[in-house]
């Protein structure tokens, strides 16, 4: 365990148990490393899987639990072998802090896909410390994950995009989405991620329809956000008028649902990505992928050049995410709210001004 | 009032094969006409004469792995004439202007038509191999290579084109890879042989122990897992650059998934009616892909069998005579096969009074 002394002393809020109520909780840090960037955390946002791991959905959450792993602060301290950042650069730290760094996947930039992938809380590293997220007053992480916040880009707003951001860009590029304007994306579901994904498929050319269960979103989707079109699910005449129109599908929903209508409305040689993460396995119907050389593919984050690169990139096109600023006390309301998905479209916890030492 | 052909069709669901004369077009100024010599035995032949697809309409000749001898072409035709060895495959027609048909991928065209079972442009049934003579488009019609057996040729032109397009297109073919193949049948079998033209690393991946002598010492497979066998799944897990699965049963996805190398692709060509579970985890923390394909398109085809030609491969057959057809069915749905009957067309399909 790392040295307890008053340098290292940390606060945040944790899950105890899987009722994920959060409470206050004292902690520390490690030391400041040779190689380590220590940040005062100024905001983190609220994703679906905080939620997901605090009350152990997937079965895997160690506790106590820190959840946060859209965390965009100042650093306050570089260890000596740190070069990217100085003192006072505005920084972020998303969903990954640690990896081998000599894996295939390492080796080309794709740290997420590291069998030893150290994820930013609910993990452990190496040298055995159990690691705690962004819903707290500082972090301190290896300079090779943290990343720089581009001037422009709103500490607030932004600090979304280090999950949400890289989760739709990262699959955009690499399946193709954003090789030719012109080309047709469906969003399916309109929260966290999809809100992102309709920005970001619009900044690269593409049109956008967005897929949802009912009208609700509707006009935001398309007045506010810019979507090309909204289709509602469960309007069958609809559905059936825009089978086979879409070059591609990013599929955000996490809760159980058919991939058989999203299949429909591919065209031949289309691709689905999948990015919800379901508690049970979805049912894949086979005749549409054989019918249509369709496929189903996944995606996880992003790695960390790619991570920097769709933040410079959001930056250039004033991409940020629409958020509602809470304060940590209010967490556990907003958690509630977040599972009947009453927001539009993430709680962004103003932590710096709301977290205090009890 | 069009040609005299005979052969063999199922009248109804029963899947019974019986003996059926019926007429075929006469040539027309774009087509090939051909004596059928050979042709194989796919299981979705199986699977239309006993309309579990839901699709069929009776009666029913089937056949699309057909090969045989040219005997008329129509005054348009320019790249075959007669005594030229060919062969139709699962298409006999594509609206010819669609996406999928400038790209040369009329497999995937909406209007596409099959060789058996489909309304042709002049409104007629179309009919399959499973008879004496064949008429076809002459851009349906795939030139057979001089060196290949035609008997054991024949199922390249489901089978073979079936494994080989996805192995293209999705980038499987670069020498060194390794690829899975789940299922040991006409499919798979066929999957083998042209991944080892390719050179590929290959693993036969099956439910039992039973055909691992045959795919190592025979088919030139490099390795054999057993798919329940948790040591042996464990032992190969994250090795396989690509995976062929020719498996229309139901049946697990998460162990295969396991194989694949992240990024790794599972081509799915067998097509199980009801839909699988789909473990999205594999997919998302290993960027892993399913995908489908089916069959190929005709230039695509035309490739395959000349490499076939080059590299001398053909499917290992069972060549059975006309009157047998019932009873290979039978042996058919119970995989007993290794690993495709072929009709004796020309020497055993003789028309009855």
């Amino acid at each position: 365990m790392a040295k307890s002394s008053d340098q290292n002393k940390a606060f945040g809020w944790a899950a105890n148990d899987k009722s994920g109520v959060l409470s206050p909780f004292h902690f520390s840090r490690r030391e400041n490393g040779d190689d380590d960037v220590t940040v005062k955390i100024l905001f983190c946002g609220v994703c679906h899987s905080d939620l997901h791991t605090i009350k152990n959905d997937w079965g895997f959450s160690h506790y106590p639990i820190i959840p946060g792993h859209e965390i965009v602060g100042i650093a306050t301290k570089v260890g000596k072998n740190v070069t990217k950042f100085k003192e006072g650069d505005r920084v972020g730290v998303g969903v990954i802090i640690g990896s081998c760094q000599s894996c295939e996947s390492c080796n080309q930039d794709l740290e997420n896909y590291c069998p030893q992938l150290v994820y930013t809380y609910n993990s452990r590293s190496s040298d055995g410390t159990r690691n705690q997220g962004g819903y707290s007053d500082k972090i301190v992480v290896d300079q090779r994950f943290v990343l720089s916040f581009p001037d422009g880009l709103p500490s607030d707003s932004g600090a979304p995009l280090l999950c949400a951001g890289i989760t739709v860009y990262s699959p955009m590029k690499y399946y193709g989405m954003t090789e030719e304007k012109g080309k047709h994306l469906g969003v399916s579901g309109l929260g966290g991620l999809g809100h992102i994904a309709v920005k970001i498929g619009k900044a690269f050319g593409l049109k956008v329809t967005v897929i949802s269960r009912s009208s609700d979103k509707e006009s935001e989707a398309i007045d506010r956000l810019g979507a090309d079109s909204f289709l509602v699910t469960t309007d069958s005449q609809k559905m059936k008028d825009s089978f086979g129109t879409m070059d591609f599908v990013l599929d955000t929903v996490s809760a159980e649902h058919s991939l058989l209508p999203l299949f429909s409305l591919l065209k031949v040689n289309g691709k689905l990505v999948a990015l919800g993460l379901p508690e049970k396995p979805l049912e894949l119907p086979i005749f549409p992928l054989v019918l249509g050389r369709k496929m189903v593919g996944g995606s996880q984050i992003g790695g960390m050049k790619e991570t920097q690169e769709m933040l410079d990139f959001c930056a250039k096109h004033n991409i940020v995410a629409d958020i509602e600023l809470i304060k940590m006390s209010d967490i556990n309301s907003a958690m509630d709210r977040l599972a009947k998905s009453d927001v539009r479209y993430r709680f962004v916890i103003d932590v710096a001004n709301s977290i205090n030492s009890a | 009032m069009g040609k005299e052909a005979f052969g063999l069709a199922a009248k109804n669901n029963s899947g019974v094969l019986s003996p059926f004369h019926f007429s075929r077009r006469e040539t027309g100024e774009k087509d090939v006409r051909f004596k059928v010599l050979f042709c194989g035995i796919c299981h979705s032949d199986l699977h239309m004469i006993k309309n579990e697809w839901g699709i069929s309409t009776y009666p029913l000749v089937p056949g699309h792995e057909i090969v045989g001898v040219v005997t008329e072409v129509g005054s348009k035709v320019t790249r075959f004439k007669t005594g030229d060895k060919v062969g139709v495959g699962c298409l006999v027609g594509s609206c010819g202007s669609c996406d999928s048909c400038t790209e040369g991928l009329e497999n995937y065209c909406p209007k596409s038509i099959q060789t058996y079972g489909f309304k042709y442009y002049d409104d007629t049934i179309t009919y399959g191999g499973y008879s004496d003579n064949m008429v076809c488009d002459e851009g349906f019609i795939i030139r057979m290579p001089d060196n290949l057996p035609l008997d054991a040729a024949a199922p390249l032109l489901c089978a073979g084109i079936t494994v080989y397009s996805p192995l293209k297109y999705h980038g499987l073919d670069k020498p060194g890879m390794h690829i899975g193949v789940v299922g040991l049948g006409g499919l798979g079998h066929v999957a083998v042989k042209f991944a080892k033209a390719m050179s590929l690393k290959v693993t036969v991946i099956s439910t039992s122990d039973s055909k691992r002598d045959e795919a190592i010492n025979r088919l030139g497979a490099d390795a054999f897992v057993v798919s329940r066998d948790q040591k042996q799944i464990k032992d190969a897990m994250r090795t396989l650059d690509g995976i062929i699965n020719t498996v229309s049963a139901t049946h697990s996805l998460l162990p295969l998934l396991g194989l694949l190398k992240p990024k790794g692709k599972l081509v799915m060509v067998g097509a199980p009616e009801k839909p699988l579970e789909l473990p999205v985890m594999p997919l998302i923390f290993e960027r892993k892909m399913v995908m489908g394909s089916m069959i190929g398109g005709i230039k695509e085809t035309q490739e395959m069998v000349d490499m076939a030609g080059k590299h001398n491969i053909t499917a290992d057959i069972e060549l059975i005579s006309a009157d047998y057809v019932n009873t290979a069915m039978e042996r058919l749905e119970k995989a007993d096969v290794r690993y495709r009957f072929v009709i004796d067309v020309a020497n055993t399909l003789k028309p009855t009074p």
